[in-house]
């Protein structure tokens, strides 16, 4: 195993961490109300619920490795059932 | 059923809209202007003798045997190069026509084998029927010619050429050649490709491929269009010498790539003998490539297998079942892991290589029968970006223009695509539009076969460094706002003002200019100026791209990007113009347009619509999961956490496909039902559990929808190998789940996406039969479907811009991988290559190889042809170098449509920010020599060898043995 993997999966939900991240740095470009609500919705509109959970569990431990506009639009995301 | 016969005209057809009334034979005729009078009496039914002409080409006049009477005008002009007059009145038999072609005949046939046994051909070509028709079996000059009598004969035998068989596919016998030049023009004309030639004079003349070479040496890139073209038995299909001529046609449509050639697959028995383009098939208009029109034989391949197959564990040998059986089994197996996982632990994906009926079919099985959105396919990992991105801008996915467009463009832009390799029918069309003098714009890290090829040489080529497309297209708009040359007027028409200057006011800043892009995308500042200006303001500009721009961390993105070019100038809407996608596979369009997506129904609508979800819900009786499902690369990721453990693959061979080869495997190995579907024991298919066979595109009736939009038919001109065509393997499957599906005929299934589905809502078999194919939307407001899409406002309203930020993918370079990998396919192996390398195109490529600059290659002491070892983050596998400027240093390329290669291994989990589809085109690598082949390569034959036994009765396990 590389180092960076090793790195990375030290990390939990690391990919979902990266996957958020990337998403969030697209919609940095906008208007910023419209950019958070734009994360909220790509991640409502694309996520299956176990992904969601995951992201959920990454924010409430502190969302520490997320960017600001993705910890942001955590609200808006749909908390699945 | 018989041989469909297609009426050769002669000439093709012109486009002028005045019409001309002239006389053929005492009969009135209204033709175009511009009409030849062969074509024009042939029109009217009157069908004048003719060798040299066909209307897939241009007249050319040198064969002398069309000769016809005008009155009013002196001696016996050619049918075929004299155009139609107002009041001309045309004979096309008389006393001295008939002399005239009788002593041309005899001409010929003195410079020709024909009744000389064996040397003589089928005896069935244009040439042996005319002769026939005309009495003709023997010449006034004799037969024993001085250029096609072999040694031994009594001739001088000093201009006799031997035959050619060094193709694979078509033998070239030149003492059968007339010299009519139809071969040399159909590969001119036709294909572009330019290999062939008339040399020497008199009876030495004769067609040569190259510079006198055997085929199979020489730029003949085997489309077959020669063959097609020959009027003799010179050029010939080996297999119809072997087998004789076929007996009966069905027209149906070719399952390769996104062009959607039609074929008449021409049979004997249950033989396919050869397949012939078919000229009324509106995306090839009688062309073909290699791969279509020849390499069929996987289709009855040794390697095939017939019979479905279970097993406890991969580990275990496989063992042979019965249908019954295996379906038994693998529904109490998705039963048994939903009761124990959760309805979500299971999913399926649908195939972009099968019909649009059975992928429709497979995502319902999930979404009925599973109970979940759990369903994807391979679209993942080609244009799911282009479903994003042209959502966003236009409001849909779709591809804007057909085909024929490309006859009306003035500037070509081609982004991050191969047409020449990957779409090589529409390639040949692209080249003749460029030959009439269109310009070419080709944005590629590469130097494509488009760049500079027989009469084609681009404007410009932007070779930027993989990674960078976001920003050179955003740099190319830059220059278009911050020139003045948008197209203001169709912008505040067409699209939403406050947009456009939002927009604007991002391209314009500074960071976005040529001058600073070309920093960090190796493309001089010039070059994005001049190939911007030529786009904008050169006439109609039509931008075609490929996996080159969606691959990659900003694959949406960048199709947004292309989107905003597209607008900016007007480019949108009308024929010669558009945002063209070429597609990969065969059914790629019409896999996404049948719900394959986690969160869409049928007619890309989101799962998340309750009235959409009505519809369903209604005629199928079940409740729908209103989230949306896991997509390929997530379901592998929560199958390694240990909740997704069941998947029906169709027709797709993601261990090979997908990036990263550890993580599919360990995501694979980690669920307890892998249920594949296919021709083949696939790669993925050392991870199955249950193996069903399917069934080829011959075994079948359906549709294909190609990368226009084109809904095309594919008709079973064969009995399915293993007894169940594809659709009704599925609908077994759903039958054993306790589903209620009584499908009698793939129509039937037409129907119900017809009848749910409004872009689909007017699409019937009836219609396709009638009009050969449509485009959709196919509905109300268009009842034969829509060739040009947005032509009077766009699909969303107005058209929208959208900022796209350039951001640097996180897959980088340094020290310890210094090199970009990119990776792409070539003209005679398709994708994986499970079809084509069991074809005779293994002739042209054996094995990937990894392309390299010589700088690069210097560095690292690398030698033409050297066994390379190529290494990044993911893994190493070991390939032979090509050393070529056609990649530039830092970069180096390679194909993956060989297993025991495994590029997969070393591209990595990196992937679109939107969609999720992997970033294939930029993998930081380095290249070393070596001597062997890696670790993961040994290891993986030696697994791939335990996984694909069967059990057998002990004799022919012996045999098996033997044979290997």
């Amino acid at each position: 195993m590389s180092h960076e993997q090793a790195h990375a999966e030290a990390r939990p939900h690391a990919k979902i961490v990266r996957m958020a991240n990337q998403i969030g740095l697209f919609f940095q470009s906008k208007p910023h109300r419209e950019g958070v609500a734009g994360v909220a919705e790509h991640i409502n509109k694309f996520w299956e619920p176990r992904m969601r959970r995951q992201f959920f569990e990454v924010v409430e431990a502190g969302g520490d490795d997320l960017l600001p506009i993705v910890r942001e639009a955590a609200a808006g995301v749909r908390r699945p059932a | 059923m018989s041989l469909i016969h297609e009426t050769d005209y002669g000439t093709p057809a012109p486009a002028a809209e005045r019409k001309v009334t002239l006389t053929i034979d005492g009969a009135s005729v209204t033709v175009p202007e511009g009409t030849s009078v062969m074509r024009a009496a042939m029109e009217a039914g009157v069908e004048i003798p003719k060798l040299c002409a066909t209307d897939m080409l241009d007249a050319f006049g040198s064969c002398r045997v069309c000769l016809v009477e005008i009155e009013g005008r002196g001696g016996t002009p050619a049918s075929c190069t004299t155009p139609v007059a107002d009041g001309m009145a045309v004979r096309t038999t008389s006393e001295r026509l008939e002399r005239l072609r009788r002593g041309v005949m005899e001409l010929y046939l003195s410079d020709h084998p024909a009744g000389r046994g064996e040397q003589a051909g089928t005896g069935q070509s244009e040439f042996d029927r005319l002769a026939g028709e005309m009495g003709l079996s023997g010449s006034r000059y004799g037969t024993d010619g001085r250029n096609h009598v072999a040694p031994g004969e009594g001739s001088l035998n000093v201009d006799y050429l031997a035959r050619d068989a060094s193709n694979p596919y078509f033998e070239y016998d030149p003492a059968q050649c007339i010299v009519c030049s139809r071969c040399v023009r159909a590969c001119e004309e036709v294909q572009g490709t330019f290999a062939l030639t008339i040399a020497g004079r008199g009876f030495e003349s004769r067609m040569v491929a190259s510079m006198n070479e055997d085929f199979i040496e020489s730029e003949c890139v085997s489309c077959g269009a020669c063959v097609q073209a020959c009027p003799t038995d010179a050029l010939r299909e080996k297999s119809v010498l072997e087998m004789g001529m076929p007996e009966r046609s069905v027209v149906t449509t070719c399952a390769y790539c996104g062009v959607g050639c039609s074929f008449k697959a021409e049979m004997r028995g249950e033989d396919v003998v050869r397949m012939v383009p078919y000229k009324d098939g509106k995306a090839n208009h009688g062309h073909s490539c290699v791969k279509g029109r020849f390499a069929f034989g996987y289709a009855t391949h040794r390697d095939r297998i017939v019979k479905p197959m279970i097993r406890e564990r991969v580990t275990d040998p496989w063992r042979e079942v019965t249908w019954e059986e295996a379906l038994a089994h693998t529904a109490a197996e998705f039963r048994r892991i939903q009761h124990r996982y959760g309805r979500g632990a299971v999913g399926g994906i649908t195939s972009s290589r099968c019909t649009n009926e059975e992928t429709y079919l497979v995502q319902k099985l999930v979404r009925q029968g599973f109970g979940n959105n759990n369903v994807d396919t391979c679209a993942r990992v080609c244009h799911s970006p282009t479903g994003y991105g042209l959502g966003q801008a236009f409001g849909t996915s779709a591809g804007t223009q057909d085909f024929d467009s490309v006859d009306h463009a003035d500037v070509i832009v081609i982004i991050g695509a191969n047409p020449a390799a990957a779409h090589p029918v529409f390639a040949s069309r692209m080249k003749r539009r460029l030959r009439q003098g269109a310009k070419l714009i080709v944005v590629d890290p590469r130097r494509t076969e488009l760049v500079r090829a027989p009469h084609v040489e681009a404007a410009y080529h932007l070779p930027l460094k993989p990674g960078t497309n976001v920003a050179v297209i955003t740099a190319m708009a830059h220059v278009i706002v911050t020139e003045g040359l948008f197209d203001e007027a169709f912008i505040r028409e067409r699209c939403d003002w406050d947009e456009f200057q939002d927009y604007a006011a991002f391209a314009a800043e500074a960071r976005n200019s040529p001058e600073e892009v070309e920093k960090f995308s190796g493309v001089p500042a010039q070059a994005i100026r001049g190939a911007a200006r030529l786009y904008a303001t050169g006439g109609n500009g039509a931008i075609y791209y490929g996996l080159g721009v969606t691959e990659h961390s900003q694959g949406s993105t960048a199709v947004m990007a292309i989107a905003n070019l597209a607008m900016l100038t007007g480019n949108i809407g009308r024929p010669g113009v558009g945002v063209n996608p070429l597609r990969g596979q065969n059914n790629v369009q019409g896999s996404c347009d049948m719900g394959s997506f986690p969160h869409e129904l049928p007619g890309y609508r989101h799962i998340s619509g309750e009235a959409t979800r009505a519809i369903y819900e209604s005629l199928w009786g079940v409740k729908l999961d209103e989230e949306p499902g896991l997509r390929i690369p997530n379901m592998l990721d929560a199958a390694v956490e240990g909740s997704f453990k069941g998947l029906y693959v169709q027709g797709e061979d993601i261990l090979q496909s997908d990036p990263d080869t550890r993580h599919v495997s360990a995501g694979l190995a980690a669920m307890e039902c892998v249920v594949v579907h296919d021709l083949f024991l696939n790669e993925t298919a050392r991870f199955a559990h249950v193996f069903l066979p399917g069934s080829t595109f011959l075994e079948k009736d359906g549709t294909f929808t190609n990368a226009e939009r084109r809904i095309n038919r594919v008709r079973k001109v064969m009995e399915p190998r293993a007894r169940y065509a594809d659709w009704e393997a599925t609908q077994e499957l759903a039958r054993a789940l306790g589903l209620d599906w009584s499908y009698g005929h793939p129509g039937e299934i037409m129907d119900e996406i017809a009848a749910t589905t409004p872009t689909f809502a007017g699409v019937t078999y009836d219609l396709l039969d009638r009009e050969g194919s449509v485009q959709w939307p196919c509905n109300d407001k268009a009842p034969l479907g829509t060739p040009v899409m947005h032509v009077d406002g766009f699909v969303r309203g107005r058209g929208r811009f959208i900022r796209t930020d350039y951001i640097a993918t996180d897959e980088k370079t340094g020290p310890r991988f210094p090199l970009l990998l990119t990776t792409g396919r070539i003209l005679s192996q398709y994708n994986v290559g499970a079809q084509t390398r069991r074809t005779e195109n293994v002739v042209w490529h054996d094995e990937d190889v990894l392309e390299i600059h010589p700088h690069d290659a210097e560095q690292r002491g690398i030698r033409q042809g050297d066994l390379v070892r190529l290494t990044s983050r993911a893994g190493e596998t070991t390939l032979r170098a090509e050393i070529t400027d056609k990649v530039a240093p830092g970069v180096v390329y390679t194909t993956f449509h060989h297993p025991d290669t495994q590029a997969n291994v070393v591209t990595t989990d990196y992937s679109d920010w939107a969609t999720n589809c992997p970033e294939y085109k930029v993998t930081a690598v380095q290249v070393a020599p070596t001597n062997g082949p890696s670790e993961w390569q040994r290891d993986y034959e030696a697994f791939s060898r335990r996984s694909r036994r069967i059990a057998r009765p002990a004799e022919a396990a012996r045999a098996t043995e033997a044979a290997e």
